[in-house]
């Protein structure tokens, strides 16, 4: 086909194959530059979730010492000496009403409040300036090549998954999803599945104990967990009889959300009987995504009290960033998986997606993006809320439970699904 | 003609770096795993050669010594008033206790009784201080086991007790708040509203840690059942308090042989029988519920009078008198440079500490110099079951047995 393309390109000059052509190419790299930009500052912005939750949760402030303060700007030739008090006077509000108490609180008499998220980008920039301290005695090869294979796979498995419904153009249909492949969750596990490459190597190539012993735990616990979360979606497939993503949210966004099955048909009898395979598959699911990104109570690989700081003991600098960027990378993208397959992916349900698209698609797609980050946002939440209220599990434990456990009710999940289908239809 | 010379360069490193080859066999070996003295699970400088078969521990060695400062040779060389700020560095999470422990083996010594009042501040302090150190002993094994959450929850209390100490002595943290036959200062006015405010906080956080902890499946998993020590094997190494009594022994000194006039007031001795590091906590976590009772008891009855041995002119005079009091200056002179004049002899106090049982054995051949000092420290006792208790668990279970120790270097190495 591709061949046509360029065939019909070189007799006929721009004609409408030709246009097509470009505009899918443009399109796809604005897609991608959107979905990579996206996940980054996610990243960023769950470190700044992480931590000022963190903070709620423990009764302290958090992250909030990084605004801008004012006094840099005298620095640089600014001649105002309290801008926000000459800024209140000038509207004439006196200095002791609330307006001025609330400013005050706000600290804007003092600094450009950034509400903390400067921290999580300073934090960066520390990383990135720090001295990259390589041991003698690691295997250097490997070592460089760790923390890429941690921070890769989660970026590319990014490219499957919908972030808003389609739009048609004049030049072509646009779908908002990077790759619309057919086989959407095999791709992602496919693809998640090589940072274990990474952590494990990271293990091994530090020529060191801890870290030996944190990449060992490492590919155990992602190998028996990958096994366990494979089979707790298939009842989903079953159900959407497609493994393509956005026709899979196409689905939840018609007929209601997997777990919230409210509108289409309504809340029928066999809905009801299809609810508790797909709770126990999301209960499964979100927890084996706990543990594909290595996160408490399954962050056994860096189980900093027995292993100090597992794997990435001996890294530093931007190396060690990577590591751990690519762990939030991976919660983001677990997070907007089971944002996808469970709670409606873009859609924002209750039918308004459809009212949405006969009124204006640009509109459309522009609210179902949004809605997609703000289910993301909160599945975050819950990632964070969790780590910081559970103890650690045991390296046994973790593995007994994903063996023991998860595999044997995954696989009764899935004949349940099937009897259920089965009996309904 | 060409002959080659094979020099040799004598590096000590390189032939220390061979293991870096990875050319030892692939099977069936042991792994030395150094374990500290710098580690997060360690609580302090505590080290341990652990030799493990994969993740099971076979076999372990604790070092300890690394912060050795030569505490019980200190004491040959000062009076024994100076000595006091010493003691603030044995049990560092409870400062407080130390002191008073210590005061009392000198006043048992001088054969001296302090007045009701004195007993009573005593006891307050005591019990503050079993609270602060408790509160940081669960919290930390909280940490340890991953709770992050927790362990800043008990510590906001700890932080409460500071607060107090501040009030009541002037540091924080180094209290140094006893003197031989007395306090440096009396309870500051309206104190005791605070503290019995302090006491409400302290029992709801407990509550608020047994629901995040007690209840919690991960937590009870990793516990129940680890690190389990029989009452022989407890009374074999010496533990002594919680340890002790989370084994099934109901030894608690200020029971057995009542001091500072513990026998006054009303309280339980939490007992466990399984001596897991469940078992451990859970006594940890009775025990501050039982120093609040004692503190509501003594804040009760909290007599008038002196704080201060009245009979004796070993102790330091009032400073208005000492102003304009030839008598008085003397003995203010005489006390600060040779401290109390102690008779010669023998003692053996021992008092109920937040980690167990205190003890200074005092030889004293008169004096304000003791001859030497020996100390019994609770956590030297308790980290000597550690090669008896260890092999057979997993790596993991590292921390969790230390945290649930609650084992203070400071004290061990002294």
């Amino acid at each position: 086909m591709e061949h046509n393309v360029l065939a019909s390109i070189l007799a006929n000059g721009c004609d409408s194959a030709c246009c097509g052509m470009w505009f899918y190419l443009i399109v796809t790299i604005l897609k991608l530059v959107l979905v990579f930009a996206v996940i980054l500052a996610f990243v960023v912005l769950s470190v700044w979730i992480e931590r000022r939750v963190a903070g709620w949760i423990q009764d302290r402030p958090g992250p909030n010492r990084a605004g801008i303060p004012l006094h840099l700007f005298q620095r640089f030739g600014s001649k105002e000496e309290q801008p926000c008090k000459k800024l209140l006077h000038f509207f004439g509000v006196p200095q002791d009403c609330w307006i001025a108490k609330l400013f005050r609180w706000l600290k804007l008499d003092r600094e450009i409040p950034t509400f903390g998220l400067m921290q999580p980008c300073l934090d960066g920039a520390k990383l990135f300036l720090k001295q990259e301290l390589t041991p003698s005695y690691v295997r250097k090869v490997y070592f460089t090549l760790a923390p890429m294979l941690v921070l890769g796979p989660p970026l590319v498995a990014a490219a499957v998954i919908p972030f808003a419904s389609g739009f048609s153009t004049p030049l072509g249909d646009v779908n908002m999803c990077v790759a619309n492949l057919g086989i959407g969750p095999l791709w992602i596990f496919a693809i998640s599945g090589l940072s274990v490459y990474g952590l494990t190597l990271a293990g091994w190539s530090s020529n060191s104990k801890y870290p030996f012993l944190g990449g060992l735990r490492a590919t155990a616990q992602l190998i028996s967990y990958e096994v366990a979360m494979g089979l707790s979606i298939i009842p989903l497939l079953m159900m959407f009889g497609t493994l393509n993503l956005q026709s899979i949210v196409q689905y939840q966004a018609d007929n209601g959300w997997t777990l919230l099955p409210l509108w289409g048909e309504g809340l029928t009898w066999e809905r009801w009987f299809m609810m508790l395979p797909m709770l126990i598959s999301f209960v499964v699911f979100v927890t084996c995504v706990f543990a594909e990104a290595n996160r408490t109570p399954f962050d056994m690989a860096e189980c900093e009290t027995d292993l100090v700081g597992g794997y990435h003991s001996e890294y530093s600098s931007m190396k060690f960033a990577s590591f751990f960027m690519g762990e939030y990378a991976a919660m983001v993208i677990g997070s907007a998986l089971v944002v996808t397959l469970f709670l409606g992916g873009w859609s924002i349900g209750f039918g308004a997606d459809a009212a949405l698209h006969n009124w204006c698609d640009w509109f459309a797609v522009i609210c179902q993006f949004v809605m997609f980050l703000i289910k993301l946002v909160a599945f975050i939440f819950f990632f964070v809320w969790v780590r910081w209220t559970l103890p650690r599990f045991r390296w046994d434990q973790v593995m007994k439970l994903g063996w023991l456990v998860f595999l044997e009710v995954t696989v009764a999940n899935i004949f349940l699904t099937a009897a259920i289908i089965y009996f309904i239809n | 003609m060409n002959t080659t010379r094979t020099l040799q360069v004598p590096d000590a490193t390189s032939v220390a770096m061979d293991y870096l080859k990875n050319d030892a066999e692939d099977h069936g070996e042991l792994v030395t795993l150094n374990v500290g003295p710098s580690h997060p699970a360690t609580h302090g400088v505590l080290r341990l050669k652990l030799v493990i078969d994969g993740e099971e521990i076979v076999s372990c060695d604790p070092i300890i010594g690394y912060l050795h400062r030569g505490m019980e040779k200190i004491a040959e060389n000062c009076h024994y008033n100076q000595y006091v700020a010493y003691t603030d560095r044995f049990d560092y999470l409870a400062p407080m206790s130390n002191n008073i422990a210590y005061a009392c083996a000198v006043e048992k010594l001088m054969g001296w009784e302090l007045p009701e009042r004195g007993q009573a501040i005593r006891v307050l302090c005591c019990e503050l201080s079993r609270i602060s150190s408790c509160f940081l002993g669960t919290g930390v094994y909280a940490m340890d086991t991953g709770a992050m959450t927790a362990f800043l929850y008990a510590f906001e209390e700890k932080e409460k007790v500071h607060n107090l100490y501040e009030q009541i002595c002037g540091a924080r943290f180094t209290s140094s708040y006893t003197r031989i036959g007395g306090m440096t200062r009396d309870l500051p006015k309206g104190i005791e509203k605070q503290i019995l405010e302090f006491c409400d906080s302290a029992l709801r956080t407990v509550d608020e840690m047994e629901k995040l902890l007690l209840h919690n499946k991960i937590f009870i998993d990793r516990l129940v059942g680890v690190g389990v020590i029989t009452k022989q094997m407890a009374l074999d190494c010496g533990m002594t308090g919680n340890n002790l009594r989370a084994s099934g022994v109901k030894r608690d000194l200020r029971k057995t042989n009542p001091y500072l006039g513990y026998e006054k007031y009303e309280f339980d001795v939490p007992v466990a029988e399984e001596g897991d590091c469940y078992a451990r906590f859970q006594v940890r976590m009775e025990e501050i519920r039982q120093s609040v009772r004692i503190i509501r008891q003594v804040i009760a009855t909290l007599p008038g009078g002196p704080i201060c041995v009245q009979t004796d002119k070993g102790i330091l005079p009032d400073k208005k008198d000492a102003m304009q009091n030839i008598e008085e200056l003397i003995r203010q002179f005489m006390v600060t440079t040779q401290s109390v004049n102690a008779p010669v002899g023998q003692v053996y106090f021992a008092a109920e500490n937040p980690k167990g049982e205190l003890g200074f054995f005092l030889d004293s051949k008169g004096g304000g110099i003791a001859n030497r000092l020996k100390m019994r420290s609770p956590s030297y006792c308790t980290l000597s079951i550690l090669p008896k208790l260890l092999p057979g668990h997993l790596v993991s279970d590292v921390g969790a047995i230390l945290g649930s120790f609650d084992f203070v270097q400071g004290e061990c190495d002294r």
